[in-house]
């Protein structure tokens, strides 16, 4: 059988019949050429100015050039199907450019005050004004990292548990905690730290802390995760659940042997996606962590620096360096954050394992 | 046997393999004492009555099969007797069912002890996807928290009578989700073995299944009932005469589903008493 597979091969090639031919191509590639020289005449020659100018006069002519080209080619239908996937295309690239004009302006500006001290070092000695190769951000890296862990420990246990009572265990209840935990999510930041400040801070605690700040990110963290694992445990078809419960497990033991561990990469996800959401929350923060300078192990007393009161902070202070500081922040934040969402999509990827 | 089961559906020909089946079988089978009786079964989805005054006795070491046309409430006859019927929104029911000469739906019955003995076998596979084939065999003592001295002994034999051990030895680190579909069901019968059922309920079992697998399926039947009461769902009428020791008919004429008649397989098949069994198992509708 095997020796055969060759020879077949050789006289039959694979082809796709449907994919463009070269000509179709060039003709596709050429259509664009000549949209862009279109563009530079006609805005050359009008009263149009500026980058939005020469953006809608190509929008234009590519949409008539295609549409033109599509009708001599394969008749109205295909025409009028050409308006619409240009416009498809061209939203794409709308959407795309700010993110990557974001991207690139922070790589840019982050790159000079990235240096190696960034990790080694905090600012309890250093001002606005010293150079770069002085002082760092370990204190904002190991208090956001100090806070959003005290966050994850309060709100996975129950993110997870509310998912569950939603699609498992349900009762009256679930309508009215669906529509709580749907506008949970929709709460400002702010009003979490506002709300911590105003129940725990201003009556007990008198200070700010790190605790305190893992307690307001743990308030934006929990719809989030409950909302994802809620999806996630949707996906699990009912007939695992009915298996379960016919081979004599009880609601709960179906639950934690066979629906939790069906959904298990999906429930990474939602948790990841959970910590990503808050690690660059700011507000907050600013209000009940109180964002020192110094590197704080200590969750329970005295001020916790963070990434984003990090970057603030650097930032108002308005001189070169700080600024620069403040970039080096904001990149690797923005670093921090790609690493989680890539890890989710790894971990959430291993979904068909043989 | 496989003579008979290539020939045309026709009445003549149902009623010879429902014979040359009853003698295959050998009189081993038959009355042992009744394993579970249903007394008076009524089953509703919210206000729609969708079965009405079922009574049917299931006797130890026998196959039952329950056939019908699509929508006639048999699926949900099953599941009231291993109390599935309740997961779903809105069921209710009235009625006994008798395991043991006990009520299931006494109350302060556990249920969980219910669905232990009266196992299920559902129509598309459903292997636990987290677990391995030796641990979704096992999976039923997992969930009921049951122990046994000796899970390997345990896991091979019920991969024995499910009839998969020689497919699946070399390979029970294996995911669930990578056999085949006839694979997987035979292996959702071990997992439904492992936990000693006395009554074994099958929701058409091989509806996904190509022929060689439901053949696999109907062998593992056979062997089975020697030792347990099987109910099984079909619509496949030479798969109810091939396995069956008794046959129930059900039909729903618009309204709630009914037992229109029970009776031994070959008289079933060969001398139905009513007339819409001869027109259904004829072939003249459903």
């Amino acid at each position: 059988m095997t020796a055969k597979i060759p020879e077949v091969k050789a006289k039959v090639k694979p082809t796709k019949p449907w994919a463009p031919t070269t000509r179709e191509r060039a003709v596709d590639i050429g259509a664009i050429l000549l949209a862009i020289l279109g563009t530079f005449i006609a805005v050359g020659l009008s009263e149009l100015k500026g980058k939005l100018a020469y953006a809608g006069v190509f929008l234009l002519l590519i949409i008539s050039i295609n549409f033109i080209q599509n009708y001599l080619r394969s008749g109205i239908a295909a025409a009028k199907d050409s308006i619409a996937s240009t416009f498809a295309v061209a939203g794409v690239l709308v959407t795309l450019l700010p993110i990557v004009s974001i991207l690139y302006a922070i790589f840019e500006r982050g790159k000079t005050g990235l240096k190696f001290n960034l990790f080694t070092s905090d600012m309890k000695l250093n001002g606005p004004n010293d150079p770069l190769n002085q002082g760092g951000l370990l204190h904002a890296l190991v208090g956001s990292g100090i806070m959003v862990t005290i966050a994850l420990l309060i709100s996975l246990p129950i993110g997870i548990l509310t998912a569950i009572y939603l699609t498992e265990i349900k009762g009256l209840l679930t309508r009215p905690i669906k529509f709580l935990v749907q506008s949970m999510s929709g709460v400002p930041s702010i009003v979490a730290g506002l709300f911590i400040l105003s129940a725990i801070v201003f009556p007990i605690t008198k200070t700010p802390s790190g605790l305190m700040g893992g307690f307001a990110l743990a308030i934006l963290m929990i719809p989030t995760i409950a909302r994802t694992s809620e999806e996630v445990l949707l996906l699990i078809p009912e007939d695992l659940r009915e298996a379960g419960v016919a081979l004599g497990g009880t609601q709960w033991r179906t639950i934690s042997q066979i629906v939790v561990p069906a959904a298990k990469s999906g429930l990474i996800t939602a948790v990841i996606l959970g910590v990503a959401r808050v690690a660059g929350e700011t507000a907050p923060l600013v209000l009940v962590s109180g964002g020192g300078d110094a590197v704080n192990l200590n969750p329970a007393a005295g001020p916790m620096g963070s990434f984003p009161f990090y970057i603030w902070k650097s930032f108002t202070f308005g001189t070169p360096e700080s600024i620069a500081r403040a970039w080096a922040g904001i990149f690797i934040l923005l670093l921090l954050i790609f690493a989680l969402f890539i890890t989710a999509r790894l971990l959430g990827g291993d979904r068909n394992k043989k | 046997m496989t003579n008979s089961t290539e020939k045309e559906t026709t009445p003549s020909s149902l009623s010879s393999v429902a014979a040359a089946a009853a003698s295959k079988k050998k009189q081993s089978t038959g009355a042992q004492g009744v394993g579970l009786e249903a007394r008076g079964i009524h089953a509703w989805f919210g206000d729609k009555l969708v079965l009405e005054d079922i009574s049917l006795d299931f006797w130890s070491g026998t196959v039952t099969a329950l056939i019908g046309p699509s929508g006639c409430g048999k699926s949900t006859f099953i599941r009231t007797l291993n109390r599935m019927h309740e997961f779903i929104p809105g069921a209710a029911m009235a009625g006994e069912v008798l395991l043991n000469g006990r009520d299931v739906y006494e109350s302060g019955t556990d249920v969980t002890k219910i669905r232990l003995k009266v196992g299920m076998v559902f129509q598309k596979p459903n292997p636990f996807p987290s677990m391995t084939i030796a641990d979704n065999v096992l999976a039923g003592l997992k969930l009921a928290q049951l122990k046994v001295p000796n899970k390997d002994d345990l896991l091979e034999e019920c991969l024995l009578r499910a009839g998969l051990w020689s497919e699946v030895k070399d390979r029970l680190s294996a995911y669930g989700g990578s056999l085949s579909g006839g694979q997987q069901q035979r292996l959702c019968i071990a997992r439904s073995l492992a936990v000693r059922p006395e009554i074994l309920l099958m929701d058409e079992p091989c509806s996904a299944l190509d022929p060689g697998s439901t053949l696999r399926i109907e062998e593992t039947i056979s062997e089975l009932s020697s030792s347990m009461t099987i109910i099984i769902v079909t619509h496949n009428m030479q798969q109810a005469a091939r396995v069956s020791d008794y046959t129930g008919f059900f039909l729903s004429d618009g309204g709630p589903g009914q037992l229109v008649e029970v009776g031994a397989t070959s008289d079933i098949f060969s001398r139905p008493k009513d007339i819409r069994t001869e027109n259904y198992v004829t072939g003249r509708f459903g």
